[in-house]
């Protein structure tokens, strides 16, 4: 840029980029990205004796191929996917409606609406956890007393504490909580189409149905994508909060909840009888950072540039 | 008939949202009006409001008594406040440097900084653990601190360079021009500049903080360093008979939170909704 004149004294000694970057470069490498690279470095250690032992891939294969590992790791993994495929096919449609209707501009209240339905999503996973262990609870009886209000009081069942029900149960308890981030993501995008864009197909004919389909829609494809991958990334690892809150470490009934934030916790620290174990749980941590990995490479290079294409 | 037709479909429109606002505030409402309930009006009467006999503060006398709410949530105040401070300051320096001015290796730590979007920082909580250990600050409040600013920093950084790459160079080389140092144009331009994206960062770093078990949980649980997050998941773990206490202990969790947001609901979608449309 200044080829033209000699560089200035000035900006040859130019320490304040120094002082300006380090605070936050230091206080990100040490506690971020350090931790992750040496758990990384760990999982290919063993502990032998007190003194840790470099065994290559033997700890991953072990992960995958010992029954008794790869048994929970492909539990875990596949309550994950449910996880995540319910959040897209259930939470993202229904945060898209909702901010579709939000985003209507002769809409009375909207400001209300919008404020109501990002409330879940502002309090802790732990107090949500409990207000609905509390609600479903055969115990208190309100859900059984409003099923039988309606009609559908034989219908009830403690799905919290049943094998075949709980992983679903929890599932929607955290799309009731979480709806109101992809809500508010689309909501921006949706505003954030031009007017004329809008006017221009009501003109052509289209009624306000249609213009969602055909008009809006395409539009905020590349906020889609960007819903995707957070809500892939929130479910392979802020979906511990929840699951250790409702149902404990164990991740009961009978494992049926457990997912790898929780897989990974008792790895770590160990249960029951079970030793806590460093290198191992380094190691389930190296195998979710791959498949975060694989997500991430996937939105990057796939999604994201289809989507750009969309968009210009 | 056009009319007719658009009211009625705005009478759906309007049924469908009050549908989910019901669905929204009906699990809240229920845990606050029975938290002042006696046992049997809890049981038997769950629907009903707490007046007259039903009225009881039981629940809250026995969390009072019980246990630190008050410490937890000065624990959580200080870890979320001090935090954030660190987060914006040091996010902005950072992003003000990388936006600013050019220089050698400015893509690659541009890039670096911003990576931690993408992989969380709860992957490397074995290492961090040591680390925590090594450094000898396991059950302080100093450790949640540092790494959640740690954690904090990347989307900080990501939404201030965003915006200040998009703020006119002008008003800087003007402060430059009349003999500013560059220390003084960070804080005395670039702080006053990034201020209507302060709302959007800190929605965005605030939450995780307040709310996050997992780091609380692993590296400080003892008692005088819990975060009400903690204090309120460990608490109701040994009272789960007594249910008045439970309510009680869930409902002092959420007021502080639901009084913050009905004041500054208003800024904070709206910090919201113009970070996420840079996004």
């Amino acid at each position: 840029m200044h080829t033209d004149n000699p560089i200035p004294d000035y900006v040859k000694r130019r320490w304040y980029i120094l002082v300006f970057l380090a605070p936050a470069t230091l206080i990100y490498t040490v506690f971020a990205i350090y931790p992750i690279v040496e758990s990384l470095r760990l999982s290919l250690y063993v502990s032998d004796e007190g003194q840790s032992q470099f065994v290559g891939l033997a700890n991953y294969l072990r992960l995958l191929g010992e029954p008794y590992w790869a048994e929970q790791f492909w539990n875990a993994f596949k309550n994950n996917v449910v996880l995540f495929i319910m959040h897209m096919l259930i939470q993202n449609p229904i945060a898209l409606a909702l901010a579709a209707l939000l985003s209507i501009p002769t809409l009375k209240g909207a400001a209300i609406y919008r404020t109501v339905f990002f409330l879940p999503t502002l309090l802790s996973v732990v107090v949500i956890g409990f207000i609905w262990q509390l609600i479903l609870s055969p115990l208190w009886g309100v859900t059984p007393d409003a099923m039988e209000a309606i009609g559908l009081g034989l219908w009830f069942k403690p799905w919290l504490g049943l094998e075949s029900s709980a992983l679903v149960t929890v599932t929607l308890i955290s799309i009731w909580q979480y709806v109101g981030i992809p809500l508010i993501l689309f909501y921006a995008a949706l505003l954030n189409i031009p007017e004329e864009t809008i006017e221009a197909a009501r003109i052509d004919g289209l009624n306000g149905w249609w213009i969602f389909w055909k008009v809006k829609l395409p539009m905020i494809l590349p906020t889609l994508g960007l819903v995707s991958i957070l809500t892939y990334i929130g479910n392979f690892t802020a979906s511990f909060d929840l699951i250790y809150s409702i149902q404990g470490g164990l991740a009961g009934p009978n494992f049926s909840t457990d997912v790898m934030g929780t897989f990974l916790f008792r790895t770590f620290f160990g249960f029951q009888a079970q030793l806590g174990d460093q290198f191992m749980g380094a190691t389930v941590a190296s195998a979710l950072f791959f498949i975060i990995l694989v997500g991430v490479g996937c939105y990057l290079f796939g999604v994201q540039r289809k989507l750009q294409r969309y968009d210009s | 008939m056009r009319r007719v037709q658009d009211h009625l479909s705005s009478t759906v429109i309007h049924a469908v949202l009050l549908a989910w606002t019901l669905l929204a505030v009906f699990p809240l409402v229920l845990i606050l009006i029975n938290s002042f309930k006696t046992r049997k009006a809890i049981f038997g009467d769950a629907l009903g409001l707490p007046i007259g006999k039903s009225l009881s503060l039981k629940g809250y006398e026995s969390v009072m008594a019980n246990s630190d709410f008050p410490m937890f949530f000065g624990n959580s105040l200080t870890v979320t406040c001090v935090s954030l401070f660190f987060i914006l300051l040091f996010g902005a320096m950072a992003a003000h440097a990388v936006s600013e001015y050019e220089f050698k290796g400015n893509t690659f730590i541009s890039l670096y900084l911003i990576v931690g979007i993408m992989v969380p920082i709860r992957l490397g909580t074995v290492a961090l653990l040591d680390l925590i250990v090594g450094l000898g600050l396991t059950n302080t409040l100093t450790a949640l601190i540092l790494v959640y600013t740690a954690q904090g920093l990347p989307i900080a950084i990501f939404i201030f360079t965003e915006f200040l790459r998009s703020v006119s160079r002008e008003i800087k080389d003007s402060a430059r021009i009349d003999g500013l140092s560059e220390y003084r144009i960070f804080f005395e331009v670039v702080l006053p500049l990034v201020r209507p994206v302060i709302a959007t960062v800190a929605v965005f770093s605030m939450i995780p903080i307040w709310n996050d078990l997992w780091f609380p949980l692993i590296l400080s649980p003892g008692e005088e360093t819990r975060t009400v997050t903690l204090g309120v998941q460990q608490f109701i773990g040994q009272y789960t008979v007594k249910w008045g206490s439970v309510l009680a202990a869930l409902s002092v969790a959420i007021m502080p939170v639901l009084v913050m947001y009905i004041i500054f609901s208003r800024q904070l979608i709206r910090g919201i909704t113009t970070g996420a449309v840079k996004g």
